[in-house]
């Protein structure tokens, strides 16, 4: 059975790698769990509560000396020494940026899963660390911004006078993009965004923000979820609307940031001049160079027109209690991965795309970067493939709009045609028979589900009502009539008797 | 022909002496009924109401028909046939009522499919037999609306006889009678496109020189049309080809409507046809397909951009004792029948199963994938006869957002309904699919007699995941060794 080490993060770093609700998530998987004495303190998780939860409590070496560590950012040198060869070290390691870091744990002989290379596709989705923290950055962004603005957020009638919303840009609809549209149009501000991928649109919407397009006609559809970078005419006419929007809004939050690339530069010092005094910026790309002039990693800029700029790059560890446990379970969904026999014993698969994407460093020897993965985030594929091979019924299509619109009207002026030259009774049976398709696709489209078939009996059963024209022409003088309606009265008989008879048999059989 | 009242008289007659005539009942009868046919209709929404929506069925039914009994015993003292018409008219009622009644009792529930298909091809030979008669009858009309009444007769026959023929066939195909495979005919779709050119031509030539030899060829015409289209089309795909018969079975009293100047007929008829055409379209959306494929026959499969031969992994299996367990400690379980379930008639058991669980507190519920039987909302009347609550039975929408949260998921029978790659590759032929997601469930136990691949042959990535587990054998068996450990 191996040992689970949680150790302490350094100074400045509030979160932990693993809370006492995941610590017991963990035991269940058959390992032993010791913390170092003090690691959850910033994130109000003391020692009793690891140990109330099953974990004991150690010295920073001796939790070091663990089988597997447990981390939230990358050791330091001191630290990756005190790593016991043959040992397994899990945590960000951005192994893009820091090929020093790798080298030492191979130097080490150790393993390295770095959580930040989690592929994204939809069966690791419940391990992908940088959206769990994105989520809280973009969330924490917000409140941060609200904090620095002098205003109300939400629009008010007071008594005092009324108050407008605040107006709030936020740049990139992705995981922290998205989770500032909800955090700030919940706050009561009117929210826009910006995307590259107009795929977004959507979801923007859905969490009460407005999608601002960048109209230029080609279209970015991602396929590995991350967005790319874009082109020439895109970035001119995106500028332009950054600079209209800098001039309108009150606050600007900018998540724009392309993988293994410095950040986009999305508000230049003019668009930032352009902005209101007590304006705020929050720069949540500052790390990677920032979208914004004049933003500091890590610091607040006051600009001299008076604007605010946070470039804060520890926004997750801001909210360091909620960035732990989401941190935690998306590192023990990765070891529920890693121990199929729930027995304490990690075992790494090479041929699972997950786990082989999150090794950087197998026994001493580097493995990083791993081969592509293609993902799910988006199909472009599918398009392509529709339109080789017409035969594929993969794809459902839909008509386009203006063939739609042809067919409605081709469907009208065909209808406007035949009642206009109709003589009568025709038009009157029109009007009938279309009233009734129109009530029938809104009265079926209420049936539930489970009542299909019951339906299709009761259908079957009415359409019986045919037998009126036949009884109708059962008392016909003419002999060949009469035994034709004889017999499609008694098939419409059998109709509407067996319909009706199994549809009461079927639904006495449904009860609660 | 010697005696021209015929049926469309009666109900145009302005006879403003005899106020409450038989006419004027008849015609006030048709209103109420069409207006409780569209209550039965409604009814139908919620189970609370379904059962009072099947007594309006039956009461709109009873007033349309004794209504018009009535209106053709009077018509009837008019003419010498009159009592053999009248015994006639008794007959039909009960020889037909008595064989659908004796049919709706011993039908099982599994062979209702063939029943509804069966009960659609009476409707369409009635319409057959309706516009017929509406060309021997031929009653004197004056110029438009004579050739209108041609046209009716013709568009009568045609749909009433395709209706027929395509359901017959697909009775035979559901009741496995004749092979299910598609039939492939060289230019299917010219023979179709000719079928139905064929019958545009001879419809004008009708209207402008009626001959009885044009409905004779017009009727074969349909007759075969119905035949090839329904032959040409694969079992998997018969829920869509049912419920489609069902759309045309209404579009054929409709134009009977036409026929006979009976707007009953036409509300009844634009009721059912769109009732079916909307099934259809549930149906055609959660098969992936579109409408017109399937209504065409075509439907390869043959996806060349997908890999076959994908290295998926292998897959665990397990025991009933295991499983057993798994379900014992389990807090919730979500159960996703496919048809597999009701082939083996293991429906029994996994309601035997499930009252077991509940009673030991377990969430047991079931996820039920649109297409999972052979007609719209079979898999719950499955269930239903099967004594499983109705509540606990959820369709595909409602659970998947829980399956998450759930710990075992039991697949029975079912695989494309519940194949990952129908959400998450872009290259399978199942892309866009909307599916059952069990694989995000704690436990996935799969039971399967084989690893063979669905009716859409695909591979499923599904038995190759972390969490999934194999249960291979008869669903029926197996489930019997399971309660036996529950």
């Amino acid at each position: 059975m191996a040992r689970i080490g949680i150790v302490a993060e350094e100074e400045g770093e509030a979160r932990v790698a693993a809370t006492p609700a995941t610590v017991e998530k963990l035991l269940a998987l058959g390992y032993d769990i010791v913390v170092e004495s003090g690691a959850g303190q910033d994130a109000s998780f003391s020692d009793e509560m690891y140990q109330a939860s099953g974990a004991s409590t150690f010295r920073k070496e001796q939790t070091w000396a663990s089988d597997i560590v447990l981390k939230v950012n990358p050791p330091t040198e001191a630290e990756v020494l005190l790593l016991q060869p043959g040992s397994t070290l899990v945590g960000l390691l951005s192994p893009a940026f820091r090929p020093e870091l790798l080298e030492a744990l191979s130097a080490r002989n150790v393993t390295a899963l770095a959580m930040d290379a989690v592929p994204r596709i939809s069966r690791a989705q419940s391990m992908d660390v940088l959206s769990s923290m994105a989520n809280i950055a973009g969330y924490r962004a917000v409140v941060e911004a609200a904090n620095e603005f002098g205003w109300f957020f939400t629009g008010q009638v007071t008594a005092a006078g009324k108050v407008p919303p605040a107006k709030v840009l936020v740049a990139g609809a992705g995981v922290a993009g998205l989770a500032a549209i909800g955090a700030a149009s919940s706050l009561g501000a009117i929210v826009r965004a910006t995307d590259p991928r107009p795929e977004v649109a959507d979801q923007v919407k859905s969490i009460g923000g407005e999608y601002l397009a960048v109209e230029v006609g080609d279209d970015m559809v991602s396929t590995d979820g991350y967005a790319k970078a874009t082109t020439e005419a895109y970035n001119q006419r995106a500028a332009e609307i950054y600079s209209e929007q800098a001039r309108e809004v009150d606050v600007v939050i900018t998540t724009a940031l392309i993988p293994g690339r410095p950040a986009p530069k999305l508000l230049t010092a003019e668009d930032v001049a352009s902005m209101k005094p007590g304006s705020v910026i929050v720069d949540m790309a500052a790390a990677q160079g920032g979208n914004v002039a004049g933003s500091v990693a890590g610091q607040r800029v006051v600009t001299d027109n008076g604007v605010i700029i946070l470039g804060y790059t520890d926004l997750p560890s801001r909210l360091p209690a909620q960035s732990s446990q989401l941190y935690g379970t998306n590192l023990v969904n990765l070891l529920k991965l890693l121990t199929p026999g729930k027995d304490g014993k990690l075992v790494l698969d090479f041929d699972d795309v997950v786990q082989r994407s999150v090794t950087v460093v197998r026994f001493g020897e580097v493995t990083w970067p791993p081969p592509a993965v293609l993902v799910s985030a988006a199909t472009p594929t599918r398009l392509q493939t529709a339109s080789n091979a017409p035969a594929t019924a993969a794809s459902f299509k839909q008509p386009s709009p203006a063939k739609r619109l042809t067919f409605l009207l081709i469907g009208i002026l065909a209808l406007l045609g035949i009642t206009a030259v109709a003589p009568p009774p025709l038009p009157q049976h029109f009007t009938v028979l279309i009233l009734s398709v129109v009530i029938g696709f809104y009265v079926i489209g209420k049936v539930h589900h489970a009542l299909h078939t019951p339906l299709m009996s009761v259908t079957n059963a009415i359409s019986g009502i045919i037998v009126v024209g036949a009884l109708l022409q059962i008392t016909h003088a003419n002999l060949l009539i009469q035994v034709s309606a004889f017999v499609a009265v008694l098939l419409a008989s059998i109709n509407i008797f067996g319909g009706f008879a199994v549809t009461r048999r079927m639904l006495a059989m449904f009860s609660k | 022909m010697g005696a021209l009242e015929s049926s469309k008289e009666p109900i145009l007659t302005n006879d403003t002496s005899a106020l409450l005539s038989a006419e004027s009942l008849a015609g006030a009868a048709y209103i109420v009924a069409a207006l409780l046919f569209i209550f039965s209709l409604a009814g139908l929404s919620k189970h609370e109401t379904a059962r009072s929506g099947v007594a309006y069925g039956i009461a709109g039914m009873s007033i349309a028909l004794l209504s018009t009994a009535w209106l053709a015993l009077q018509n009837a003292f008019t003419n010498s046939q009159a009592a053999l018409g009248i015994a006639l008219l008794l007959s039909a009622v009960t020889i037909g009522g008595t064989i659908g009644i004796r049919r709706a009792r011993v039908v099982q529930m599994t062979g209702m499919p063939e029943l509804i298909a069966l009960l659609h091809s009476f409707v369409g030979l009635a319409a057959v037999l309706v516009a017929w008669n509406g060309h021997l009858e031929d009653p004197s009309l004056p110029g438009a609306l004579k050739d209108i009444h041609h046209a009716e007769v013709f568009i009568g026959v045609f749909i009433g006889a395709v209706t027929f023929t395509g359901s017959i066939i697909a009775y035979l195909k559901l009741s496995a009678r004749i092979q299910s495979k598609p039939l492939v005919l060289p230019g299917k779709n010219f023979l179709n496109l000719g079928a139905l050119s064929t019958f545009v031509g001879l419809t004008v030539w009708y209207v402008l020189d009626p001959q009885l030899w044009m409905l004779v060829t017009v009727t074969a015409v349909a007759l075969a049309l119905g035949w090839h289209l329904v032959a040409s089309i694969g079992g998997g795909d018969m829920p869509v080809v049912v419920s489609m018969l069902n759309s045309y079975s209404g579009w054929a009293a409709a134009a009977a409507g036409f026929l006979l100047n009976n707007d009953l007929l036409i509300v009844t008829g634009a009721l059912v046809g769109s009732s079916g055409a909307y099934l259809s379209y549930i149906m055609c959306k959660a098969m992936n397909r579109s409408f017109i494929s399937v209504i065409a026959g075509g439907f390869g499969i043959t996806a060349s951009a997908f890999k076959a031969d994908l290295n998926l992994g292998e897959h665990r299996e397990i025991s009933t004792e295991d499983t057993a367990e798994l379900l014992r400690n389990a807090s919730s379980v979500v159960i996703t029948p496919g048809y597999g379930m009701a082939v083996a008639q293991a429906q029994h058991h996994v309601a035997d199963l499930t009252r077991k669980l509940r009673e030991r507190d377990v969430d047991v519920r079931f996820g039920i994938h649109p297409v999972a039987g052979r007609l719209p909302g079979h898999m719950n009347v499955l269930l239903a006869e099967a004594k499983v609550p109705y509540d606990i039975v959820l369709e595909m929408d409602e659970i998947n957002d829980e399956l998450s949260e759930t710990e075992v998921v039991l697949v029975i029978g079912a695989n494309d309904t519940v194949n990952p790659a129908a959400a998450e590759d872009p290259g399978s032929p199942l892309a866009g699919m909307p599916v059952l997601r069990v694989w995000e469930a704690g436990n996935v136990v799969i039971f399967k007699r084989s690893m063979a691949s669905g009716y859409a042959g695909v591979p499923n990535p599904l038995f190759f995941r972390d969490n999934s587990q194999m249960l291979f054998g008869d669903a029926k068996e197996r489930m019997e060794e399971i309660l036996q450990r529950i």
